[in-house]
């Protein structure tokens, strides 16, 4: 993937909200992690970003990252499907599992990586499309023939924006609100079926009212799919996550992972001395 | 990072619950002298200073859910709120057991004490010790300390058992003696409640400390 063209990349970056296929079962999901890094290390260039990270996800919950700005957070949440493979420098050892198998292994497709594993942003990214379009878009290029309709009236359902939108599916997607654009991200990623959606701080961009709705989404969605959510809002976090992973820099800079336990845990009776400090706000 | 302010702020609610802490200790000191010397004027005094008491918890509780509104504590600052919020009430309702005392001084008025006068100033002692040192268990943040402290109420217990055994015997022995031997059975149960309601405060010590919720002490009552 590195020495592939910066085309390539882009159109990969693309894909990895947009591809993969209807169909595919996700209540058959194991018991114990659905993905998980061991002593994962990774560096951009010299630089290294993170620094023996073993992180387990497990299926049908929330988890959440924390941690200061330029911990690493990112870096780690992108490796679950790949998406630093776009990026220049990038550079990893240790191991990302998903169901038990190496996602950097050999003869592993990517595409295929990301197809399962979807990825909302922070800031909304609609294509400049209509709303059904948008919702469409994935299904159909990865050859789905049956009823293209249903898919996208469920996908824009399990998003909660069905009700608000399902008289103008023709209309630009782009007339949406931050909200509504976040959920018909949220929306996308769906309607190709992905078991675990990676969401990196989502509700960033958006009005508390917005932000709840999402977090109201994120629970109903953990009931089928693992989620794992990266967010500055340690309310959030301690709202919507069942899980919470601490990291912090290290003298370095190389993102550590420092706790991670049950969000009721992490909030109530921390560990670590720096846990207490960061999310009281007493850090650094 | 600092949280100036909050900080302040947070400092503010520990020392509102420790002042308020030395006023139940005044509070019941008082009321078993009063009893001891029949001065109604000193009960008197218990019973109106019960309503500073009763602001000051309101106040203090007040102070902690405007925290609570305005800055989203967590871990050791959420539970030194919560632990502080659980204090407040229980130092409350042991300044509202310092004034039943008082009320039953008003009652006894100047009758002769019982001959031979059931001696209650120990188990007061006792309660006021386990009170002072829970406070400063809590200041300390010392779980070791505040488990010690549940642990004497056992001997407040067994006073306690003591005291209404020699009351009934009274009342058995000499009917004259039935409504102040009742009457200083009431006081002889505030001042059990009282250490009872210590180990309460010891309990959140422990939560404070350690985060996690254990009931230290089942009373025998
Ligand atoms: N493409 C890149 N090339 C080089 N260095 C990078 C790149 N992306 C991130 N880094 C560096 O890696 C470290 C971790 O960055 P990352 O974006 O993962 O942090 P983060 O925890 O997500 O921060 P934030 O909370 O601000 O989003 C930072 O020091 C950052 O400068
Ligand atoms: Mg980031």
């Amino acid at each position: 993937m590195v020495q592939e063209g910066l085309q390539r990349a882009l159109s990969q970056s693309f894909m990895a909200q947009t591809s993969g296929q209807a169909g595919g079962t996700t209540d058959d999901l194991p018991r114990g992690p659905v993905a998980e890094t061991r002593d994962l290390n990774v560096w951009y260039d010299d630089f290294q970003a993170l620094r023996d990270i073993s992180l387990q996800v497990p299926g049908h919950r929330i988890t959440a990252i924390i941690g200061p700005s330029g911990c690493g957070k990112s870096t780690l949440i992108r490796c679950f499907n790949r998406m630093n493979d776009l990026i220049a420098g990038f550079r990893s050892t240790g191991d990302v599992i998903f169901q038990g198998q190496d996602i950097y292994g050999k003869g592993i497709d990517p595409v295929e990586v990301r197809r399962r594993i979807g990825m909302v942003f922070q800031k909304p990214n609609p294509f400049p499309k209509s709303i059904y379009e948008n919702v469409a878009f994935g299904p159909r290029i990865n050859g789905y023939v049956g009823h293209l309709h249903e898919i996208v009236e469920r996908a824009l359902r399990q998003a909660a924006l069905w009700d608000e939108v399902k008289d103008n599916l023709r209309k630009s997607a782009l007339t949406l609100s931050g909200g509504q654009q976040q959920r018909l991200c949220i929306a996308r990623a769906l309607a190709i079926e992905p078991e675990v959606i990676l969401m990196d701080e989502p509700c960033s961009a958006l009005d508390p009212a917005a932000t709840l709705k999402i977090e109201d989404l994120m629970r109903e969605l953990a009931r089928e799919y693992a989620i794992v959510i990266v967010t500055h809002n340690m309310q959030q976090a301690a709202r919507v996550a069942d899980s919470t992973a601490v990291m912090m820099m290290a003298e370095d800079r190389a993102g550590e992972l420092i706790e991670y336990g049950p969000t009721k845990e992490v909030f109530t009776n921390p560990k670590e001395q720096r846990t207490e400090d960061y999310i009281t706000g007493r850090f650094g | 990072m600092t949280r100036t302010a909050f900080d302040h702020q947070l400092a503010e609610v520990q020392e509102d619950m420790v002042e308020l802490a030395s006023m139940v200790e005044t509070a019941i000191e008082r009321s078993v002298q009063a009893l001891e010397g029949r001065d109604i004027e000193l009960a008197h005094r218990i019973i109106d200073d019960d309503l500073k008491i009763n602001r000051k918890r309101y106040e203090t509780e007040e102070k902690c859910l405007e925290l609570f509104a305005t800055q989203q504590p967590l871990a050791g600052d959420l539970r030194t709120i919560v632990a502080v919020l659980h204090i407040i009430v229980d130092l409350e309702r042991m300044g509202d057991h310092a004034e039943g005392i008082a009320k039953v001084t008003l009652m006894l008025g100047h009758e002769p004490p019982i001959e031979p006068d059931i001696d209650l100033a120990p188990m007061a002692k006792i309660a006021i010790r386990m009170l002072v040192g829970s406070v400063d268990a809590f200041k300390d943040r010392d779980a070791g300390r505040a488990r010690a402290i549940c642990d004497e109420d056992d001997e407040v217990d067994a006073l306690y058992d003591k005291a209404y055994g020699e009351l009934v015997t009274h009342m058995v022995n000499d009917p004259e003696t039935i409504d102040r031997a009742t009457h200083l059975g009431w006081v002889a149960h505030n001042l059990e409640r009282i250490a009872d309601r210590v180990t309460n405060i010891c309990e959140r010590v422990v939560y404070l400390v350690e985060g996690k919720i254990e009931e230290l002490n089942v009373s025998k009552y």
